[in-house]
């Protein structure tokens, strides 16, 4: 018997050749590949720069044989031990919220509708801030529990917000524009919530909240790495499994429900993936700014897709995150947090899809 | 009953009740829109639901694709509780477009085509043989191949409907049902429209239950009127028989005369109106 081997036969409708192996079947689109890997070699790249850079400056080759399990013990101490960490954890954490945002958006139907603009992480921040100002405030056990607990109180934040913003955009269903709306309110009145937080608070717990509030990557260890690893390994399967739904549940929640789906089931699971996403992001990094926002909106303009792809959102989100880690290490003379430049480079585009939005509305 | 095996077991023979409503009572929030409805749809015919705006016609559409929820009474479908029956399972069988669907931006005529074809999927089949086939075919049915490749939203309204008719034909479903499929189309394009309903009516043997609200066009393509008022049928039957000058009068409010269309022989609805010479 053969085996089953991938065909590609000569495609009979424009722009859906077919790759199909064995009962496995999906559309080949030669774009999402291509800006796949395109990504992932900005990644590796800026991975690498970033890892040579520091007091001890390793050249890129250097940083790659290393990381491939190379190089001499001194260099692989610092490579592995102290400067991989960091750029690992940004990576992953520009993973997370980007898959989380390519979610949302598309549920929503609106590209507004991303965590960090409706709330979510704001969600997620809230608690974590609590978590931080209140750890010295209840002496040893408050700072274990600041330690272990920063992740899982970012997590349980996230939740409340998204089930309280999603309870009340709900109308006999989530309309997108609505969820939008309703999720900028929320997310003020947490913004207010961290300011309370900050203004209540010792000053040591401040100034440590308020660096973690940028979006920082500084001082981040493997401790930072594993729980935004341990998310992403279990959750991005789950987002890619449910995801097939997303493109009927595009059409409009009547046309979704014609064509077999359980809407309300289906769109639950995936919210519930995204806040789990973007809040585990959110614990080990703070709330990187926009980057939810911008990297979807971006890969899906890449592939010209009609809704942003997860896979190649979530490589350009955690490429996106790297960068703007470099750029705020070695650009300004004095090593800024993250979250500032990305917030930089994100609001001019939030501004825009805001601007096109209303004319898109008038029109 | 098991999962895997479709809802109809045999091919229902001419004159089989496909879609049935039995004392359906429908409401929004407290808003009793529909009460005590009772309507069989019948194997290979065309109905129209015609009534004036607001007379409850779309919402006993979306009772009959299970987007609404009775608050009395039962939908079946092929003699089974509709809601009974695992809703890709429906899918299977009966087939919606709902009134003004809108694309997202961007979205090519095969892609939105090929979303027909979600019941039929699975995460890890996506694009299967049998799919290719089928959006191949319903393009082909719909006369809109040539268009495979062209963003949905740069079409014309006309073609625009086709492609949403054809994604609803890739879905392979001999249950069809239409929730005002010529809204915002000229009158060349609605012909083009109903035309097409009438062929796959015809030579593919579907089922069709289209809102409309064109009466003329209504007693053309339809072979059952199904004439609603206030929630209530008026009148069910042959065109012939429903249209009639004193059914205007009642469900309309029109003065009207009805004569007969002299290219097909169906009634003709001309309004009297004030502005005769």
């Amino acid at each position: 018997m053969a085996a089953p081997a991938i065909s590609l036969p000569p495609a009979r409708l424009p722009g859906r050749p077919a790759l199909r192996l064995g009962p496995f079947s999906i559309v080949w689109r030669p774009r999402v590949f291509l800006f796949g890997l395109l990504g992932l070699a900005v990644l590796v790249l800026g991975v690498a720069l970033n890892v040579g850079i520091g007091e001890v400056q390793i050249s890129v080759p250097d940083v790659l044989v290393t990381l491939f399990g190379g190089g001499d013990p001194g260099q692989r101490f610092i490579v592995m031990g102290l400067r991989l960490p960091r750029s690992l954890t940004g990576a992953l954490v520009g993973a997370a919220l980007a898959a989380s945002g390519a979610i949302t958006q598309a549920i929503a139907r609106n590209p507004l509708a991303s965590p960090d603009v409706i709330g979510f992480t704001a969600g997620a921040s809230a608690a974590a801030v609590f978590v931080i100002v209140a750890g010295s405030g209840f002496g040893a056990v408050g700072f274990t529990a600041s330690a272990v607990g920063l992740p899982i109180a970012a997590l349980v934040g996230g939740l409340i917000s998204a089930l309280s913003i999603y309870g009340l955009a709900w109308r006999k269903g989530v309309q997108g524009f609505r969820l939008v709306l309703v999720g900028i309110g929320i997310n003020a009145m947490l913004i207010a919530i961290v300011q309370w937080l900050l203004v209540v608070a010792q000053v040591t717990d401040a100034a440590r909240a308020y660096t973690w509030i940028n979006g920082s990557l500084n001082g981040r260890g493997w401790e930072h790495v594993v729980p935004v690893g341990v998310a992403l390994v279990l959750l991005v399967p789950a987002a890619l499994v449910l995801a097939h739904v997303l493109g009927a549940l595009q059409l409009s929640d009547d046309s979704a429900r014609g064509l077999g789906i359980r809407v309300d089931k289906e769109r639950t699971l995936l919210l519930l993936t995204a806040v789990g996403l973007c809040s585990v992001a959110t614990a080990s990094a703070g709330p990187l700014a926009f980057v939810a926002l911008v990297a979807p909106q971006i890969a899906q303009r890449a592939v010209g897709a009609s809704r942003p792809p997860i896979t190649v959102s979530l490589i350009f989100g955690a490429a996106l995150t790297v960068v703007a880690d470099l750029l705020a290490r070695t650009a300004f003379g004095t090593e800024l947090p993250v979250g500032i430049v990305t917030a930089v480079l994100g609001a001019p585009y939030l501004l825009y899809l805001i601007a096109r939005h209303g004319r898109k509305v008038r029109a | 009953m098991t999962l895997h095996t479709t809802v109809r077991l045999d091919k229902p023979g001419q004159g089989a009740v496909r879609l049935r409503a039995e004392g359906v009572r429908l409401s929004y929030g407290d808003r009793l829109v529909v009460d005590g409805l009772d309507l069989d749809v019948v194997e290979g015919t065309v109905t129209a639901v015609i009534g004036p705006n607001g007379c409850g016609k779309s919402t006993v559409l979306r009772a009959l694709a299970r987007l609404m929820r009775p608050s009395g009474g039962h939908v079946l479908l092929d003699g089974k509780r509709i809601e009974s029956v695992p809703t890709k399972e429906v899918a299977k069988v009966l087939g919606l477009l709902p009134q003004a669907p809108t694309a997202p931006e961007g979205l090519t005529v095969a892609d939105l085509v090929a979303r027909g074809r979600h019941p039929h999927q699975a995460w890890y089949r996506q694009w299967s043989a049998d799919d290719e086939g089928a959006v191949a075919q319903a393009l082909e049915w719909t006369g809109i191949a040539d268009l495979a490749d062209r963003p949905v939203d740069e079409l014309s309204g006309g073609q625009r409907q086709r492609a949403w008719i054809s994604m609803a034909l890739a879905q392979g479903t001999d249950l069809l049902l239409l929730d005002e499929p010529t809204t915002y189309l000229d009158l060349a394009h609605q012909v083009e429209v109903l035309e097409l309903v009438t062929q796959l009516n015809s030579e593919f043997g579907r089922t069709v239950v289209m809102v409309l609200h064109d009466l003329n066009l209504a007693a053309r393509y339809a072979d059952r009127l199904v004439t609603m008022k206030d929630g209530q049928i008026v009148a069910h039957g042959a065109p012939g028989d429903v249209m009639t000058e004193s059914m205007l009068a009642e469900v309309f409010g029109l003065a009207a005369r009805v004569i007969a269309d002299p290219v097909a022989g169906t009634p003709l609805v001309v309004p009297i109106g004030s502005r005769v010479g």
